[in-house]
């Protein structure tokens, strides 16, 4: 890092669960509307109702739309504005596709407005706050919002009243503004006016310059403080012409096209109905500037004109609403999947709009009920469960995504029951009188708050028709264990994440063993093991501590815990195989056998080096190589790692007509052709690669290249395993011709990578498509690992040349029954990565590809493949496996480096 | 010297983990009943804040050794002392005197210290405000994602008590760590502020610490780092900085994102790497120590320290390594866009 000085510039910065800098290039921000009860007829409805989470709706749409902040608005006569605004904040928390966004908490009464800030973590802005009722009342709840550190908009009103003319908007302005900054300790940036935006047109001439004044106003108040921002309710404008769409969004487009040029930084609009001005009807666009501009207007000639053309245009019909049909449209596309899929999709992204219809529809199809559960809805939390494991979900949506399924489950319920009636599952205690369902209590331990795996453990286990005792986080040994008591429950299920959790396990598990109870005690979550249970849990107490891997095994334990027969048997094997784990931990300490180094150097590959030439490459040093035409491409992709990758695992093409997978395997491979087709087509992504060649030399385990006048150093590990009578202890040095033969040999290096994938990857997000968006994914890596391929095939016959006649179609390429080979840093043969920086700087890689290295050596685009090329016909691939400690030592004095630095990067393969 | 004239001067290392330490003393229900809660009526052996009221000698050895270990900044043994956290307890009454107790317990300390090392630097007391043991953006209930277990109000009347017994025994700087949940910490913020604005007094110095839990960098409540920071950035506070949950190794990228976009000092206080399939963290001094000197020398930090698994030994390490190493600088806030 540099010494430079950071520079942080006063841009107003808000945050939902992700961050918004308004910055001068972020032209204009959008703040959704809809979630204004004043405003919106339908959510009025809706929370009048008390249908919240349908009316998170249209939060969602908004944010879908593109908008950037959502202002919400519960001031109405009907409804408890505090209680509605607190739902509905509380419930839209759980939302993290709209909480990404930062709120607005929007509201004529401060009570609501304090109200909201206490239910959001982000930075809001307040709307909005005034002098209307006096100095002192307003300097108090600047005060407030400043310690909820949330931004304000002050609207131009003051003791006398709300702000209709140019000068009366700016000097409110300009008072609120010193008032804020002096008395209060307000950053500049975080104070927004709204200078009032009132309906022009509407046949009463003090109007027609309202929308002038607001535009002017706002160019003074930017130029004399640049600081703050300006936002205002954009509809206001065009309220005499409701009910026309058409219009009100030209004369918005027109409004916006000045106010914005003014200055106007923010704005509450219908964020799905923006049009462009660009592309309003010509006819229609003059005429809303004359309005706005309040040009051509005496006697409201301009007003009568528009009037007049926006009765035309209502008249023929069709207007502008077509376009965000077509987007609704799209974004829906997923309903047209099959049923198991839509409960997925619905699963993984918590949509809890059509969830109800979906299962129901499952219901009708399979079988039972409970295969609805065990089937689609399962697989689908499963993928939620490997989405979050790999970092892609974060709890939020994990949390929602339960949420649906229990919607789910709960149309099922009242069938299951049914059912359950008809054949008395699990209806018998393990005591064997009759009562109701077998219970299990849950419960997170003490110190700890993470519960999502308990929840999923609950509902899963709660499907299977056991009754579940949930007694949520944090709770401390003696209440678990009086509330098992006092439920009576057949197993006790404890949940932990973080590691002190598992002292806490301990403790339990004695004092089950202290109080004399019999239940077994089931252990889970993500700090918990096998072995941990088995070496410190499970000693600690006789009548059963299982250690459960994940929800879906829970259902299998349980029900071999609680069957007579079956439980006695099972806890007998399980016992010993824990003693068994236990006494392996115990006497841990193997010994493993290595060859000293010098003795591994010794025994390295037997290569004839005296009859040895070396084919020369068509060039030496490096070029950069670029790919027009995805399609030559296309016949060097190797499908099986596609497959892999959507858990459908077998060779390829077999796969497509297998018995099990075959189905879904086609499905998908047809719509990974027609994305791949389109890819192509359009251009979506571009192949960029570095190739080059140098004479080198081996010298011990490094080889020595030569880059023009410059020699460069590449190191490489030897295997140190005792090997067989006759075999060789490998290193890749093997494959270059030692220095002491003193005869020319070269090696050779590239570099590839797929450019374009991320906007596309937006596109899917946006249209919901994550199926689209992993097959691209998948896709791009494949187009990847097909140009190394293509190109180490172009290597051989053309740049080397040293297989000119090689005729290998695609499965032989797959098979690499080619001579020569191209292996990468940080792969078994040569495991250290940071040989990369060697490679890259050889290749001027960063340059020909615009690959760039992160700190741990991943190579960005993810879609890339690098390498070196050995070309002798006895070089081969190896795996290094594990070296000790004499190696470790010499390959630090070949680096350079310190023994702390390869320690670090070697790790895995240090003995 | 006040705590900010230190750091214009200084990388200050904060101590260590007080848990581990803890559990050195393999201590049993009954001494942490002590005399006084003989007879509670609930088990408390896990109430760690308790010990500073039943065994100070342990708690103020405990700050001692870190001291001893070249740590300037102590934090005060009181992450579960709000009436909130101590109603697992029900020990919710117990709340005020507790912090009192923490501060003078470190207090203490430092007296011990100094009487035998006359010269030694200013060290700071921080009295730790640990993020309640229910959160405000989440639900408990998976059925019901609008209700929360705990209001903004409740938790602020619990902070404020906190922080007034803290102020009351003259710790040097609040510490509102370990965020989790940001609405818990803004609730922190919002009880500070209007706490001395009601009362008129000058505000203690802040230090803000979140903890980014997993993969995704986010924290538990689903900020990002930068959303986090902003969500914060108005308690103007003297630090802010990242500890738990994750390694040095893990923190990293985190951190060097925070020194970009802080406009304050950044602290920063790892785990002893991750934990093994035993809980234990196996995190040598040394390569923690590594690690932060790393940082240090890349003007990621200007406060150092520890979490989870490290110990004085740990301490030790990173006060060698980053004696002799510039602070970062903070950067300028330009008056322009």
């Amino acid at each position: 890092m540099s010494e430079q000085t950071i520079h942080i510039k006063p841009y107003l910065r808000l945050a939902g669960l992700e961050p918004l800098v308004v910055r001068p290039e972020t032209n204009f921000v959008n703040v959704g509307e809809r979630t204004n009860v004043t405003g919106s007829k339908k959510f009025a409805r809706l929370i009048r109702e008390n249908k919240y989470e349908e009316a998170l709706s249209v939060a969602r749409q908004q944010v879908e739309s593109g908008a950037q902040i959502i202002d919400i608005n519960m001031d109405d006569a009907l409804l408890e504005g505090v209680k509605a605004m607190t739902t509905y904040l509380n419930l839209l928390q759980s939302e993290p596709d709209i909480a990404r966004i930062p709120i607005m908490i929007d509201s004529s009464k401060f009570e609501i407005i304090e109200a909201g800030l206490k239910c959001v973590q982000g930075k809001c802005i307040v709307n909005s706050i005034s002098m209307k009722e006096g100095e002192a009342k307003f300097i108090e709840q600047a005060h407030i919002c400043k310690a909820y550190g949330a931004a304000v908009i002050v609207m131009a009103f003051d003791e006398v009243g709300q702000a209709d003319t140019k000068d009366r908007k700016i000097e409110i302005c300009e008072r609120a503004y010193k008032i804020l900054v002096e008395q209060v300790g307000f950053n500049p940036q975080d104070i927004i006016f709204d200078p009032n935006i009132f309906a022009v047109a509407t046949g009463i001439e003090e109007h027609n310059n309202y929308a002038v004044d607001f535009i002017e106003a706002t160019r003074v108040i930017k130029q004399k403080m640049p600081l703050a921002k300006v936002s205002g309710g954009v509809s206001n404008v065009s309220f005499s012409f409701r009910g026309n769409e058409a219009v009100r969004e030209a004369i918005h487009a027109v409004f916006l096209f000045h106010a914005i040029k003014a200055g106007m930084d923010m704005g509450i609009v219908n964020a799905g109905q923006l049009a462009l001005y660009d592309e309003i009807d010509p006819v229609l666009r003059n005429l809303c500037e004359d309005v706005i501009l309040n040009k051509n207007n005496d006697n409201n000639q301009a007003t009568e004109a528009l009037i007049q053309y926006a009765d035309q245009i209502k008249a023929s019909g069709e207007n502008a609403g077509q376009s965000s049909e077509e987007a609704n449209k799209l974004k829906l596309a997923w309903r047209n999947d099959t049923v198991e899929k839509r409960l997925a999709h619905s699963l993984i992204n918590g949509i809890t709009d059509f969830i109800e219809a979906d299962t129901e529809e499952a219901r009708l199809q399979y079988s039972a009920p409970l295969e609805v559960i065990e089937g689609p809805l399962m697989a689908g939390m499963n993928q939620v469960g490997d989405l979050f494991g790999a970092g892609k979900m974060f709890l939020p949506q994990v949390v929602k995504s339960a949420r649906v399924m229990k919607k789910s489950v709960a149309v099922l319920t009242p069938f299951i029951e049914a059912e359950k009636e008809r054949i008395k599952l699990a209806s018998t205690s393990p005591n064997g009188e009759t009562k109701g369902p077998a219970k299990i209590l849950l419960a997170t331990v003490k110190g700890d708050v993470h519960d999502i795996g308990k929840n999923i453990v609950g509902v899963v286990l709660g499907c299977n028709g056991y009754e579940i005792i949930d007694i949520g986080v944090m709770v401390p040994a003696d209440k678990i264990l009086a509330e098992a008591e006092k439920h009576q429950v057949d197993i006790i299920g404890l949940s932990g994440l973080i590691t002190p959790s598992l002292d806490e396990m301990v403790h339990i598990a004695k004092e089950m063993k202290r109080r004399g109870m019999k239940i077994p005690l089931m252990i889970g979550g993500a700090t918990t093991s096998r072995m941990h249970t088995a070496v410190k849990i499970a000693p600690e107490y006789e009548n059963g501590v299982i250690h459960v891997l994940d929800a879906s095994r829970s259902v299998t334990v349980a029900g071999s815990l609680l069957n007579k027969d079956q439980k006695v048997a099972f806890l007998g094997s399980l016992e010993k195989e824990y003693i068994g784990l236990k006494s392996d931990f115990d006497n841990k300490r193997t010994v493993k056998q290595s060859l000293p180094y010098v003795n591994a150097l010794n025994n390295k590959v037997a290569i004839d080096w005296t009859n040895f030439s070396a084919p020369k490459p068509s060039f030496t040093g490096n070029k950069a190589i670029e790919i027009n035409d995805l399609s030559i491409l296309v016949d060097y992709i190797d499908w099986k790692p596609f497959f892999i990758a959507w858990e459908l695992h077998g060779p390829f093409p077999a796969i497509l007509k297998d018995e099990k997978v075959g189905e879904v395997a086609s499905k998908l491979y047809a719509d990974a052709q027609e994305l791949l087709q389109t890819i192509i087509r359009e251009k979506w992504l571009t192949a960029k690669g570095a190739l080059g060649f140098w004479p080198a030399n081996a010298q011990g385990d490094d080889v020595i290249v030569s880059n023009g006048e410059a020699k460069t150093e590449l190191h490489f590990l030897r295997q140190q395993a005792i090997k067989a009578a006759g075999q060789p202890n490998y290193s890749l040095a093997d494959f270059i011709c030692p220095a002491s033969e003193n005869k020319e040999d070269y090696l050779g290096a590239f570099a590839v990578t797929i450019h374009g994938i991320e906007k596309h990857i937006k596109a899917f997000e946006a249209a919901h498509d994550d199926y689209n968006k992993i097959i691209l994914q998948a896709l791009a890596d494949r187009l990847a690992e097909a140009f190394a391929e293509y190109l180490h095939a172009k290597t051989r016959k053309e740049y080397w040349g040293y297989a000119k006649d090689e005729q290998l179609q695609n499965e032989e390429l797959i098979k690499e029954s080619y001579e020569g080979i191209r292996p990468a840093p940080g792969y078994p043969a040569c495991p250290d990565h940071t040989e990369k920086y060697t490679l890259f700087s050889l290749l001027d890689a960063e340059k020909h590809t615009g690959i760039t290295l992160t700190e741990s050596l991943a190579m960005y685009p993810a879609s890339s493949v690098c390498g070196w090329y050995f070309a002798n016909p006895q070089s081969q691939y190896f795996g290094l496996g594990k070296i000790a400690q004499d190696q470790v030592v010499d390959y630090a004095k070949r680096k350079k480096q310190t023994m702390e630095y390869i320690t670090r990067w070697l790790q895995p393969v240090i003995e | 010297m006040s705590i900010r004239q230190a750091l214009q001067e200084r990388i200050l290392v904060i101590d260590g983990a007080m848990g581990t330490m803890i559990q050195r003393h393999k201590l049993t229900e009954e001494d942490y009943r002590g005399q006084r809660f003989a007879n509670w009526h609930s088990d408390v052996k896990g109430n760690n804040d308790l010990l500073c009221i039943t065994q100070p000698a342990i708690i103020t050895g405990i700050h001692l050794q870190y001291l001893e270990a070249g740590a300037d900044i102590i934090e005060t043994n009181t992450f579960s002392s709000t009436s909130i956290a101590m109603a697992d307890y029900d020990m919710q009454d117990l709340a005020y005197e507790l912090n009192v107790a923490a501060a003078n317990c470190v207090r203490e300390a430092i007296n011990q210290y100094k009487a035998k090392h006359p010269n030694s630097k200013e060290k700071y007391i921080a009295g730790s405000i640990g993020p309640l043991n229910k959160t405000l953006s989440l639900s408990p209930d998976v059925n019901n994602p609008g209700y929360r277990a705990v209001t903004f109000d409740e938790v602020v009347v619990a902070y404020t008590e906190q922080i007034k017994a803290l102020d009351d025994a003259g710790v040097d700087v609040l510490l509102v760590e370990t965020i989790f949940d940001t609405l818990n910490a803004k609730a922190a913020i919002y009880a500070i502020k209007e706490y001395y604005r009601k009362v008129g007094k000058t505000e203690l110095p802040i230090m803000i610490s979140g903890t980014i839990t997993d993969a995704s960098g986010r924290t538990l409540s689903g900020q990002t780092l930068e959303a986090f920071y902003t969500s914060v950035a108005h308690a103007n506070p003297l630090s802010v900085g990242l500890n738990c949950a994750l390694g040095a190794q893990d923190m990293r990228s985190h951190i060097e994102e925070l020194s970009q976009i802080a406009t304050c000092y950044t602290s920063a206080y790892p785990n002893a790497g991750l934990p093994n399939a035993m809980g234990q963290y196996d995190e040598a001094p040394h390569q923690t120590a590594h690690f932060i000197e790393e940082w240090a020398q890349n003007k990621f930090v200007n406060i150092v320290g520890g979490c989870c698994g490290t110990t004085p030994d740990h301490i030790k390490h990173m006060a060698d390594n980053v004696r002799s190493i510039s602070p970062r600088t903070l950067p300028i806030q330009d008056a322009t866009i």
